[in-house]
């Protein structure tokens, strides 16, 4: 029989049918030596399976919150990818559980489609057509309080290099209310109608913060060569202004917020996010952890379709015990509410069972045996 | 032993005020507690039919003695009804939302019903109702009138914490008592009550439950003088403020007075409840300390829930400082004899071991492996003295239970605090020793994450054989070799463990055979010798890789690269020039050195290849390595000699010259790069202001220079190419067993840029670090470049900043461990109800979180380092199988 048809038809998990495959293909083995081969694995895969009853979230959360004390506090890193600020180590990995609605540094990677890929003028051209570029990047802002003016001096260089166009400005800056633009050669001047200081300060607290080109969120694009393509990394993110731009490979393209990928991709995204995330977290930090224990957080995080907090915010908070929640934060109030809506306190959890000095329902204490006395 | 009942489920709910008064044994209406002659007033807070605190009486309602009589609810009847606190959020809720005159929530009925539809659908799924419940409430304050009564409607204020002003009117308790009696049936379960069990206007009291004397028990102080429980001092407020109320009522006084005194009833209640409400000035003793109250006994870290009810004290427990004895078993711990008489374990008596346990009990409790107690078939405990013992030995019946000393081999848990991983809690044989502190073979440390610095352990013992039973089966050491974290080894050698070895295997070591019997005498060996390496004029001699061939279990194959590996180009395999690829044949070392990551915790290759080729008796045959690995290592290393001294890091008067000049050089380019950016020719980088570019580039530049004279240091230490095998700090840095490179440069080098939140640092004076230094000098040693180094010793100036780097250090510890604890908290209560069930699926109650535990129904713990099955490892092996005929 083919060796592909034969891995297929066992009964294994699909990432060893892929690792059978792509280890035994290039082999020039017998049958003898495949069908020994895959006895072998299927006894090893046997060997290692989870047994029933394991608490596997209490091993997960151990094994998550046990690396926690060795990781380091501070928050900015030069982090490896490019020179883009990332909050590292523990905070980032509190921020990642937390699911904050925008994490402390947003970030996007942006994949390019297989045409521009490979193509540096086209990323670059991307990377200044997605940097959110402000009047107060391409020109100074002075404001003339005797005349009652503002006047916008442009830096050449910097518009050349942004690619961005005077006339573009100017529309953009007829859009501001109560003001004349006036356009002096290279020099744009702002004449506002009410001739009043605080008026004039306002206007050019608005002019500066004009946004004439990009995307406002994102405030920095990186272009960095990553084996064959080119790829881009944005300080800030806005996932849904960015899909829609052409040249841009959607299947990939990513940010680290995980709130807003939920948004936009979908939870089953979330929770993928979540796990890569928390992995490059404690990789980066030079800790190993098993995918498995991080899988389990994050299907708990996103169980009932929406990025739920780990806390007293989300699942703890959430929990069918009344026992439970008051034994993990706010007391008082979780006795008082199940009081008047007459909860009824299951006992089936562990925090349950040992409040009330019984066994709890995991691991040895979940296998209920009888002994047969005497013979039949 | 009898199988105790199983608490099914628990409801709660709200008493109404007839089972307030149902429950009770006693009205309570003197505020005093005892007489002159020191008893109990009857009726009084303290009468004896609340229950018993004092030893040898006997509960007048129970009659049962103190420690058996649970104690007994009395109740205070209140001259008027007050607000609990607790419900003062939904005593708003409930108003606003009902009709003054008529109490009918202010909805119609057609609306009434499609809510109560829309609630019953969700309840049915087991879905939260809160979201209805709100917009029930939005909606029925919506209408000014009631659609039952047409009364208008008026709108109620809420002030903190139990005021209610409608119209600018004073809402009393009765008349909300009053309104809520109104509110028919019906209605309730739209107001997010339970409709079978709560009615609203028992969230206003009229009757006080107090609770039993056993809730507040009173202590005697030396001078027989009683101090009471806080919360009979509060009930006592109660009652004469309610004494004094109906007082005032009675003799018909003005309605203010009245007032004040409700709100001063209302007052004591609230903090007899609760004693942090906001708004609520806390009641306090005499001292000044706020009184704990009931919410106060239940909340926080050392309340009732997180401190009494979760966390449960326990005897048979013991704890001293611990130290180490490589002498003993991974297994072992060493229990001082003191413990082991103090501690005991239950053995009943059988025709089998009653020899045994008379031969215990004849040795009394002073010599150690004897017993303390008996326990009679009548329950009757009996202590065994050392005059006792012969004649009790004498009586010894099958049944009995004696509780025999703790001896050798018996199992006990062992552990750590903190207790971050289930490896902090692990199973031991007790080896009862001499002397004072618990000793535990070094390799056991990492997962303890323990060292012997002054840290102390706890260590119990099981009482019952399912417990023992377990214990033994999952819970020993060599159990927990491999961490459930990553699926690899926790457990393995750690410091001199990693030197010994990784002298002991060097090339070019040889030892004679009495030698080889004095490194191996403690090691539990038994492969014969094999042929000598080397003869030289007559004389065999052994190389150190057959010395620790000895200890490898025979079946073990394994390569891998050692620590010190380069990675240069292609691999040399077994010719490699630095002897950095490790290869195990059938149990034999052929080449490669031993270092940390053959033995090493976290990593150890060996042990992990040990338990995978034997796989059912992987985990004894990796004890027992680790055993011997630990005794040969510690013999090894004294036989070599290991020690560490300040001249380990002089370095040659023309290396200390090259420091100095590159670190002189860093210091002119940092010069130059100043003034380039004060003459304003610094170019930014992109995204970084002037300032930031500066600062990178200096740091840049000071770094590189400090990694150079670390560079130079580690050539002329004997770090780099030819390894100077007599340079204790070189060794236990290219083994792994502790310390690295950047300690080596820091102390023979140079210490290199202290940095404060990742820079260099800028704090102190107004522009500057210290008074030693110009106005805005920009210079490395102004903004704490350390360029001495350790073994030469710090300028003052640079001792101070190095004093601000190590600060910053320790604030981070300090911090981490607080944030890390609560994130485990959080993780442990989120996850903790999750269960692998028969059919494969991760369930937490009855929830599917999983349909196949990590995608691939593997446990990590087997795993071989995450992947499920090591594919290439098979395989290799049947080809090996092939090639070898």
């Amino acid at each position: 029989m083919d060796l592909q048809e034969t891995i297929k038809a066992l009964k294994l998990p699909l990432n060893v049918k892929n690792d059978l495959f792509a280890e035994l293909s290039p082999l020039q083995l017998s049958d003898d030596e495949i069908d020994e081969i895959l006895e072998t694995t299927k006894k090893v895969y046997e060997r290692s399976r989870v047994e029933p009853c394991e608490a596997v979230g209490t091993i997960a959360a151990q094994s998550i919150g046990e690396p926690g004390t060795q990781m380091t506090m501070r928050t900015f890193h030069y982090a490896g990818v490019a020179d883009i600020n990332v909050t590292l180590g523990l905070p980032r990995l509190i921020e990642i559980v937390d699911a904050r609605k925008v994490p402390d540094t947003p970030m996007m990677t942006i994949y390019l489609d297989v045409e521009s890929a490979t193509d540096r003028d086209k990323a670059l051209q991307l990377a200044w057509e997605i940097e959110g570029t402000h009047v107060s990047d391409i020109a100074d802002i002075l404001a003339d309080t005797d005349e009652m003016q503002i006047y916008l001096e442009f830096d050449d260089r910097a518009l050349q290099q942004r690619k961005v166009d005077l006339d573009a400005v100017v529309t953009k800056l007829e859009t501001l209310q109560d003001v004349d633009v006036r356009v002096d050669g290279s020099n744009i001047v702002l004449i506002p109608s009410v001739k009043r200081y605080r008026a004039l300060l306002q206007i050019v607290e608005k002019a500066k913060a004009m946004v004439v080109k990009g995307i406002d969120d994102i405030k920095r694009v990186v272009v960095r060569k990553e084996r064959e393509e080119y790829v881009l990394y944005t300080e800030g993110s806005s996932l849904k202004k960015v899909m829609v731009l052409e040249h841009i490979d959607a299947t990939r393209t990513k940010t680290n917020n995980i709130n807003e990928m939920a948004e936009v991709f979908g939870i089953e995204a979330a929770r993928n996010s979540i796990i890569e995330e928390a992995m490059d977290t404690l990789r980066e930090q030079g800790l190993t952890v098993d995918v498995r224990h991080i899988m389990l957080v994050a299907d708990m995080m996103t169980l009932d379709g929406e990025v739920k907090q780990i806390g007293r915010h989300g699942i703890a908070g959430e929990k069918t015990s009344v026992l439970s929640r008051a034994a993990f934060e706010v007391t008082v109030n979780h006795l008082l509410d199940a009081a008047i809506r007459g909860e009824t306190d299951e006992l089936v959890g562990v925090t349950e069972n040992v409040i009330v000095g019984q066994p709890i329902l995991l691991g040895t204490g979940d296998v209920r045996l009888i002994a047969r006395t005497g013979r039949e | 032993m009898s199988s105790p009942k199983r608490i099914g489920k628990i409801k709660f709910g709200l008493l109404s005020p007839k089972e307030y008064r149902k429950m009770s044994v006693t009205k309570v209406i003197t505020a005093d507690t005892y007489d002159d002659d020191g008893f109990p007033i009857e009726m009084g807070l303290m009468d004896p039919r609340l229950g018993v605190i004092d030893p040898g009486l006997r509960c007048k309602t129970c009659a049962q003695r103190a420690g058996e009589c649970p104690g007994h609810f009395g109740h205070i009847e209140l001259a008027a009804p007050v607000i609990h606190v607790g419900f003062a959020k939904i005593i708003r809720k409930i108003l606003r939302a009902t009709c003054r005159r008529c109490g009918h929530l202010l909805l119609d009925e057609i609306q009434k019903h499609e809510f109560l539809l829309k609630m019953h659908e969700l309840k049915d799924k087991n879905y939260s109702t809160d979201e209805i419940v709100k917009n029930v409430i939005k909606e029925a304050r919506k209408s000014t009138t009631c659609p039952y009564c047409a009364e208008q409607q008026k709108e109620i204020k809420y002030e903190k914490p139990t005021r209610y002003v409608e119209d600018s009117h004073k809402l009393m308790p009765a008349d909300i008592r009053d309104r809520f009696e109104r509110i028919p049936d019906g209605d309730i379960e739209l107001l997010g009550l339970d409709a079978t069990n709560v009615r609203p206007e028992w969230m206003i009291l009229t009757v006080l439950p107090v609770p039993p004397v056993t809730t507040r028990p009173s202590i005697t102080l030396e001078n027989g003088q009683r101090s009471e429980d806080d919360l009979t001092h509060k009930l006592v407020d109660i009652i004469r403020i309610n004494q004094r109320f109906q007082e005032n009522r009675e003799a018909g006084a003005p309605q203010l007075i009245i007032e004040d005194l409700w709100e001063l009833l209302q007052y004591h209640v609230t903090t007899f409840l609760d004693n942090e409400v906001s708004g609520v000035p806390p009641a306090r003793h005499r001292s000044g300390r706020p009184l704990k109250t009931l919410s106060q006994r239940l909340k926080g870290k050392d309340g009732r829930f997180r401190g009494s009810l979760s966390g449960k004290r326990v005897n048979f427990s013991a704890r001293t400082v611990i130290s180490p004895d490589p002498n003993l078993s991974v297994n072992e711990v060493g229990v001082p004899e003191t413990i082991a008489r103090e501690m005991t374990v239950p053995i009943i008596v059988t025709p089998r071991n009653v020899g045994e346990l008379k031969e215990y009990i004849e040795r009394g409790p002073l010599n150690h492996p004897g017993a303390n107690y008996i326990k009679r078939l009548d329950g009757r405990r009996v202590k065994i003295t050392e005059k006792s013992g012969a004649e009790i030995a004498e009586t010894l019946e099958n049944g009995w239970v004696v509780e025999r000393q703790l001896k050798d081999g018996d199992i006990v848990l062992f552990n750590r605090q903190p207790s971050l991983h289930r490896m902090s809690i692990m199973a031991h044989r007790v080896k009862v020793m001499p002397f004072k502190t618990f000793r535990l073979n070094p390799a056991v440390c990492p997962p303890y994450n323990a060292d012997f610095d002054g840290d102390e352990m706890n260590l119990h013992v099981p009482q019952t054989e399912e417990a023992r039973a377990e214990a033994r089966i999952l819970m020993q050491v060599e159990e927990n070799i491999l961490s459930p974290r990553f699926g690899g080894p926790i457990i393995g050698g750690i410091h001199d463990h990693i030197s010994g070895l990784f002298l002991l295997t060097q090339k070019g070591t040889k030892f004679t055979k009495n030698e080889v019997y004095e490194l191996l005498k403690k090691c539990d060996v038994e492969k014969p010798l094999p042929e000598p390496a080397v003869v030289e004029g007559g004389v065999s001699y052994y190389s150190g890789k057959q010395v620790f061939s000895q200890i490898l279990p025979e079946r073990l194959n394994l390569t891998l690269k050692a620590k010190k590996c380069v990675m240069h180009g292609v691999c040399l395999k077994t010719d490699c020039e630095i002897d950095a690829y490790v290869k195990i044949d059938a149990g034999n070392l052929i080449c490669g050195i031993i270092d940390e990551k053959s033995i090493g915790a976290f990593s150890g290759a060996i042990l992990d290849g040990i338990i995978r080729e034997y796989t059912d008796t992987g985990f004894q045959e990796a004890s027992r390595f680790l055993d011997n690995a630990t005794k040969l290592a510690i013999r090894s290393i004294m036989t070599f000699g290991f020690s560490f001294g300040i001249d380990d890091e002089d370095v040659s008067p023309q290396a200390q010259l090259e420091i100095e000049e590159i670190i002189e050089k860093a210091e002119e380019r940092v010069g130059a790069l100043i003034n380039a950016y004060e003459v304003g020719e610094l170019e930014s980088m992109p995204g970084r202001t002037l300032n930031e570019t500066l600062e990178m580039k200096i740091m840049q530049e000071l770094g590189r220079a400090r990694d150079k004279a670390g560079e130079i240091a580690g050539k002329n230490l004997g770090f780099a190419g030819e390894l100077a095998l007599d340079n204790s700090a070189v060794v236990m840095a290219v083994s792994g067993a502790r310390g690295s490179m950047l300690n080596l440069t820091q102390m023979a080098g140079s210490v290199g840029q202290q940095s404060v939140r990742g820079e260099r640092i800028r704090r102190g004076y107004y522009d500057r670090t210290l008074p030693h230094f110009r106005k805005g000098d920009l210079g490395a040693d102004a903004r704490g470049f350390v360029r001495s180094s350790y073994k030469k010793g710090l300028t003052p100036t640079e001792f101070f900043f190095h004093a601000i780097g190590g600060r910053e250090g320790l604030v981070d510890t300090a911090v981490r461990t607080s944030q890390s604890g609560y994130l485990q908290r959080r993780l442990i209560n989120a996850l903790q109800d999750l269960e692998v069930e028969y059919d494969g699926t991760v369930r937490a109650g009855d929830k599917v979180v999983q349909f196949v535990y990590g995608e691939d129904g593997i446990d990590p713990t087997k795993s071989d380092y995450g992947k499920s099955v090591n594919v290439h490892r098979i395989a290799q092996s049947v080809i090996e199988k092939r090639e070898n005929g």
